[in-house]
């Protein structure tokens, strides 16, 4: 996905949107109180918390091995792996897959990944049909929206906006269908379930993969997760390479760190753990396409490799400041929030979303409940010197870029008294139309960017080098 | 193209990527292997409280999921059952192939779930099983797809599921209970569900809706 608009730009539409806001000052406050909770029972957090982000880095630094590891252990249990390097090749092979076995509909799992990669709108270029079936995403899909969260995606909709979007777009809706939550899941259930028992093809994402036994992991609540990896007798999971687990013991920390982080609940209410094919249980044929899709190219970069532990769990979006009042479609991203602005630039290239990186006021709440210890205002200011260091250097363009003719400047001027002092000289005098109450409010030329949220100090009638010279000289 | 995958391009991609991988991780020691990135298992990995400690905590966590928990002696399993379905309102059920005969009551009809299509699952209301372990930290049910836990659809397509879980099957923490089945994973490749609770969504306005597409009721029964 790239982005419309770039995130300063996109942030204050969102802005003065008091719906948009009013939901999610709630949503995360709601769900920030809750984790803290669920985290607080726990004696050993912090020790999981250790195990997951060395686990994961075990991974990382030996990712081919485990990817290999993988791939025999599916195979092994009767199962196919496919590998893709991008989106194309990605929704290429699902949509294969599909077409050899007749299928002109798919019933889909909520997944990350598959949204990533555009994968519905994939698929139907090739005239196949994929049905979302977790109840955030189905809304998402029936009113063409784009999801706003990662856990609860349609939180940006409330429920009379949702009741109209039902009673719009399905048959099973009644006219005088309340605004009732009950009343709206029943609707989506029933209209559901018609399409799980005639489903033939269903594709999911994973949470978790494992090396040892060739395990896939899906955690989910509402039942639709099991019906999409249970009944279809074709089951297709699409995964990026950097959700590999080592060992079946493994998942004890994941599972762990995960519903807590995520949905503030001790556990989820069902988590779906399938190895190949089971003799009359489930799917005849199972595949896993193993994604990379920009993945191998974060993994290059030492600092930024962090950002593949990532389990997709969004409690750093809950605690973001930034995240609380921009809400999701602001960065452009499927992964929005923390985690977003140091994932998004990173897969899909800086040059796509040069502006992520500075939406953030470094504050470090995402690190502190990052269940997998991502230190995210780390990447932040390494992609920030990234996205400098990248910019155009040569030509007019290089040569006259203000930020940074005005970094070249202030180096000039910090490095020597005389120069530092005439600058004094000159800001005092030339500040005067500027200031008001000793701050700038709104500077003059670039500054007027930094100045449109924050005051400058003015500077003194009198400088403290001043000050000492007169009275102790 | 337009015929089945495309092989020869999926084995050149493998190989990209694997070596797009290794180029990438050149900054890690050729020497170094896996087991050398220390994970430290300083966790709780197991619970010394004696049984009777964790039944209760089991009990009381299921609960919190607003699951229906009992706890019945085991000569009086056929009655809870009997109530269960009772409360129900419901007179048939699914039943999972292993459930010994004396869980059942005479008076519902049963049917052993010998692959029942799954039309017919959907018409019976009522699932009935066993299941593989449980985890008292987290209010679990560990199904394993064997005779006692039945097939995942069984569990899955009815509209209530009445589980039965014998508490010597009752472990305290997570690890626990996933070292309890690995060698039915690794042996059979079992399919594994965790059930925390009956199925659930917080997708409108974050208000908690129970039902959603799997069972919207579970009952519990603890047999001691």
């Amino acid at each position: 996905m790239s982005p419309e608009l770039p995130f300063p730009v996109a942030a204050h539409a969102a802005l003065s949107d008091s719906q948009l806001r009013h939901n999610l000052a709630h949503v995360t406050r709601s769900i920030r109180s809750k984790r803290a909770a669920a985290v607080a029972e726990l004696s050993d957090w912090e020790q999981l918390r250790a195990a997951g982000a060395a686990l994961k880095d075990r991974v990382l630094r030996h990712l081919d091995e485990y990817l290999l590891e993988l791939e025999a252990s599916v195979t092994r249990a009767g199962g196919v792996v496919h590998w893709a390097r991008d989106a194309h090749e990605c929704n290429r092979i699902v949509a294969e897959l599909a077409a050899a076995h007749g299928a002109d509909e798919v019933v889909k799992v909520k997944s990350l990944t598959t949204e990533e990669i555009e994968l519905n709108e994939g698929l139907a270029r090739h005239g196949i049909r994929a049905v979302e079936t977790d109840l955030a995403q189905l809304i998402i899909q029936l009113s063409d929206d784009r999801p706003s969260h990662v856990l609860v995606p349609a939180i940006h909709r409330n429920r009379t906006q949702i009741r109209d979007l039902l009673r719009a777009r399905l048959p099973e809706a009644a006219a005088d269908l309340s605004d009732d939550p009950e009343e709206l899941v029943a609707v989506a259930r029933a209209h559901l379930r018609r399409l799980f028992l005639r489903a033939r093809f269903g594709v999911s994402g994973a949470n978790f993969a494992v090396a040892e036994t060739g395990t896939v992991c899906v955690l989910e609540s509402e039942g639709n997760g099991r019906m999409c990896t249970t009944l279809p007798e074709v089951l297709v999971t699409v995964m990026g390479i950097e959700k590999v687990i080592p060992a079946w013991r493994d998942l004890e920390v994941f599972l762990a760190l995960l519903p807590r982080s995520s949905t503030a609940e001790r556990m989820n209410p069902y988590t779906s753990l399938w190895t190949g094919v089971s003799d009359g249980d489930g799917p005849r044929e199972f595949h896993l396409v193993l994604l990379d899709n920009g993945r191998s190219d974060v993994l290059a970069d030492e600092v930024g490799r962090q950002a593949l532990r990532c389990i997709r769990c969004s409690a750093c979006l809950n605690v973001c400041p930034v995240y609380e009042r921009t809400g999701g479609h602001a960065y452009g991203s499927v992964y929005p929030g923390p985690i977003g602005a140091i994932l998004a630039p990173q897969l899909s290239g800086l040059r796509e979303h040069r502006s992520l990186p500075y939406a953030s006021s470094l504050c470090g709440a995402c690190y502190e409940v990052c269940p997998v210890r991502i230190d995210i205002p780390q990447v932040l200011v390494h992609l920030r010197e990234r996205v400098v260091a990248s910019a155009p250097r040569a030509g007019v363009r290089g040569a006259l870029d203000p930020e940074r003719l005005a970094m070249r400047g202030l180096a000039r001027v910090f490095a020597s008294r005389r120069a530092y002092e005439a600058a004094q000289r000159a800001g005092r005098r030339g500040q005067g139309p500027f200031v008001s109450d000793g701050v700038v409010r709104r500077g003059p030329g670039p500054l007027g960017a930094w100045t449109s949220a924050r005051d400058l100090p003015a500077v003194a009638p009198q400088s403290f080098r001043d000050w000492w010279r007169s009275s102790n000289g | 193209m337009a015929d089945g995958p495309d092989v020869t391009a999926g084995a050149s991609a493998r190989e990209e990527i694997l070596g797009r991988i290794r180029a990438g991780l050149r900054d890690v020691p050729a020497a170094e292997r896996p087991g050398d990135v220390e994970v430290q298992r300083s966790y709780r990995l197991t619970d010394d409280r004696p049984r009777a400690e964790l039944v209760a905590l089991f009990a009381e966590r299921v609960g919190d999921y607003r699951a229906r928990v009992s706890r019945v002696p085991a000569e009086r399993l056929r009655q809870a059952v009997a109530e269960a379905a009772a409360e129900l309102g419901l007179s048939r059920a699914a039943v999972a192939p292993g459930v010994p005969a004396q869980w059942l009551p005479e008076a519902l009809a049963t049917i052993a779930d010998d692959d029942l299509g799954i039309e017919t699952l959907d018409e019976l209301d009522l699932a009935i099983s066993g299941c593989a372990a449980a985890i008292a930290e987290t209010g679990t049910i560990v199904l394993d797809g064997g005779p006692l836990s039945g097939r995942r659809a069984l569990t899955l397509v009815p509209d209530h599921h009445v589980c039965v879980v014998p508490a010597d099957r009752v472990h305290g923490q997570l690890p626990e209970a996933l070292a309890a089945v690995a060698p039915e994973v690794s042996g059979r490749g079992a399919p594994i569900t965790l059930v925390s609770g009956p199925s659930a969504t917080s997708d409108i306005e974050l208000e908690r809706v129970e039902g959603v597409h799997g069972p919207r009721t579970l009952v519990v029964l603890i047999a001691e």
